[in-house]
Parts: structure tokens; C-alpha cells; sequence
């Protein structure tokens, strides 16, 4: 019975032609890494909920006789699944997502190191320097880890920021900053110094309204 | 905008963090936009973090975190509208209230944006003040209408 169970959550699929064992629940990402497959990702932290937003860990998926692309770091293996991490394919729109966000961060030097790996040119799109890529660790961290939610989004689509909440900020981030080094950019610190300028310039800033 | 009013609103949601949105539309049209300390307000009472609140009222478009004036100008520049002159139409606003699309003029009595279709392309161009649509502009019509609101 007991046997029977395990073999029951016992998953095994195949990644770049080689046999994998998993566990149910556990994602391609996991998976792979646990078999020593490097799929590249911005986006992904071990301590953090899956979040699936910068899609540089686009796999190919054998799925009724074609093939799919999924975000491996939120897909969860399945019996007998067919993953392919490098492909024609999947190189080509990791190529692509790079040099888009090297139009956003062109001093990145993880971007400009997965850049070289997959051919990316850093000027194919014209610059747009917001130095942050939206990866959302750092927000991520600070309200999952930290439970602090000193960061956050604000605005959408191409206008779409972080953004410290001065209030908050200037209480707890000086003796934390654990979200600096998880930067793929380097851009946190802007932010932070600049919120912490703008705290320290006038707390009540913006708080008078009109009668 | 006074906390007490903010509160209100609040106790009316009994305080759930799932009307967040609602209560923060509520907030928007009583005061005709968002200042920071009652979105401060609405974090604290909702036990929602501020970074969240923040998030949804710079997300939607109904949301205003900057002052918004008395009345509120739409000039449509949809293709029917702007194929009837409404490019006229938006540079006399312009002119006459001294603010582009998006801003707010600083004695707070105006503020303008661009809309791409009122529904009404017969009408064009179009124009909207608080609500009320004025047909078949000219330049000089336009003016007329922006000297009956205060």
C-alpha cells in the first residue's frame, strides 16, 4: 500500500532525451534542475511563489503530436512528458525576450551574459532605459519573504514601475535592502535612494487636500 | 477631503478588503480623485498593504491620484470627430484653458483628456462636460460652452 502510494506521486518524463524522476506538484523547472538541466530565468526565486513574467524559461512541450511552449517554472510535470529546454524555436524567442529587455536594461550583466549565450544584439530595439525589467523579486520578496510590502507595482503595461512607499521605507529598509542583490538590473537602488530622498525631504508631502 | 467621509465609506463596505475597489471608486467620485491620505486611510482600515492600494488606484483609469478640476472636459478625437475637425476643437480648448490632454489647470476649475469615441459620430465633433455631450462643434462654440461652467 505504502509502495503503491509512492509510485502513485512518482512522476517520470523525459527532459532533453534524458529520464527524469520527479515528484508530483513539482514544476519542469524543478525538475530539471534536479537533474542538473540549467533552463535559464530572471523572474524565478526559490523562496518565492512561481510568477512566470519574464518567460525567458520558455520550454518546448510534445503534447498530442505537436509541440507546445510553456513557462517552465509554472508548468507542473506530468507522466511521461516530453520537455525540450534548447529547440530552434525556444533559442529564438529567448534571443527575442532578451534583446527586448536589454532595450530596457542594456547595462545588465546577467542580461548581457544570457545575451551573448543566445545570440542577442543589445541594439536591435532602440533604448528605452528604465534600468528595471518588471521582474517583480523584489516586490515579491518584500511582501512573501519580509511581509514588510515596503515595494510595489504602480501604473500598467508600458508605463508600469516599482515604487517604495516612503512611509514604510524609511522605517524598515535601511536595515534590510535583502532585495538589492536579487536585482537582475542593478535599478533597485535608484528606486530606494530616491524614495528615501523624497521621505526624508517632506513626510507629509501630497497629504494636504483641499477643503 | 476629510477622514470622517473616507470612514463613512468604509463602515458602509463594513470595513472587507474585497470592496477595496469599491470603496476607493466611492472615494473617487465623492471627491473627484484620490489623496494620499485616504488611500492611507483605506490601507489601514482594510488591512490591505499600501503597496496594493497604491497598485489599483494607479491600474485603472477610473482612479485619480493627482487633483482633478471642478469639470471635466472630453474632446473626442475619434475618426469620425477628427475628420470633422476635432483637432480644431481640442487646440481651442487648449487654448482657452491653457492645459493639454491629462492635466489640470491650477485654479483646479478644468481638467482636460482626449476620449477616442463617444458613441455618437453623427454628432461630431463631440465634445463632453461633466457628462453633458455638446454636438457639432466649432471653435468658437467651444469656447462659448467652457464659459458656462465655473
Amino acid at each position: 500500500m505504502d509502495e503503491g502510494m509512492k509510485n502513485m506521486s512518482k512522476i517520470l518524463l523525459k527532459i532533453d532525451g534524458k529520464d527524469v524522476e520527479a515528484r508530483e506538484g513539482m514544476t519542469i523547472l524543478e525538475a530539471a534542475q534536479s537533474a542538473g538541466i540549467d533552463i535559464p530565468t530572471l523572474c524565478h526565486h526559490e523562496k518565492l511563489e512561481p510568477y512566470g513574467a519574464c518567460r525567458l524559461c520558455n520550454v518546448e512541450v510534445e503534447m498530442r503530436g505537436g509541440t507546445k511552449l510553456v513557462a517552465a517554472c509554472l508548468y507542473p510535470v506530468e507522466q511521461q512528458l516530453t520537455v525540450r529546454t534548447r529547440s530552434e524555436k525556444v533559442d529564438r524567442i529567448r534571443k527575442m525576450i532578451l534583446q527586448l529587455l536589454l532595450a530596457h536594461a542594456p547595462n545588465s550583466r546577467e542580461l548581457q551574459r544570457l545575451g551573448n549565450e543566445y545570440g542577442a544584439d543589445k541594439d536591435r530595439f532602440e533604448k528605452e532605459s528604465s534600468f528595471c525589467i518588471n521582474c517583480g523579486l523584489c516586490v515579491r520578496y518584500c511582501a512573501e519573504v519580509k511581509k514588510l510590502n515596503a515595494v510595489g507595482f504602480v501604473s500598467r503595461g508600458a508605463t508600469r514601475e516599482i515604487s517604495f512607499v516612503p512611509e514604510i521605507a524609511a522605517r524598515e529598509c535601511d536595515q534590510c535592502k535583502e532585495c538589492f542583490p536579487l536585482c537582475p538590473t542593478e535599478a533597485l537602488q535608484a528606486a530606494y535612494v530616491l524614495a528615501e530622498a523624497l521621505a526624508s525631504f517632506s513626510p507629509s508631502f501630497g497629504l494636504e487636500s483641499k477643503a | 477631503m476629510d477622514i470622517e467621509r473616507v470612514d463613512r465609506i468604509i463602515d458602509k463596505h463594513r470595513g472587507e478588503a474585497r470592496a477595496l475597489i469599491q470603496i476607493l471608486l466611492e472615494i473617487q467620485s465623492d471627491n473627484r480623485w484620490l489623496p494620499k491620505e485616504a488611500l492611507t486611510r483605506v490601507s489601514e482600515r482594510l488591512q490591505v498593504p499600501m503597496t496594493r492600494v497604491q497598485h489599483i488606484a494607479t491600474f485603472y483609469k477610473a482612479f485619480s491620484t493627482v487633483p482633478k478640476g471642478r469639470h471635466e472636459v472630453h474632446v473626442c478625437m475619434g475618426t469620425a470627430c477628427h475628420v470633422r475637425g476635432a483637432q480644431r476643437v481640442l487646440d481651442k480648448v487648449q487654448d482657452a484653458t491653457g492645459i493639454q490632454p491629462g492635466e489640470t489647470d491650477s485654479d483646479l476649475r478644468f481638467s482636460l483628456e482626449i476620449v477616442n469615441c463617444l458613441g455618437c459620430c453623427a454628432l461630431g465633433p463631440v465634445m463632453e462636460i461633466d457628462g453633458k455631450t455638446h454636438g457639432r462643434m466649432s471653435p468658437a462654440a467651444t469656447v462659448e460652452a467652457l464659459n458656462d461652467y465655473e
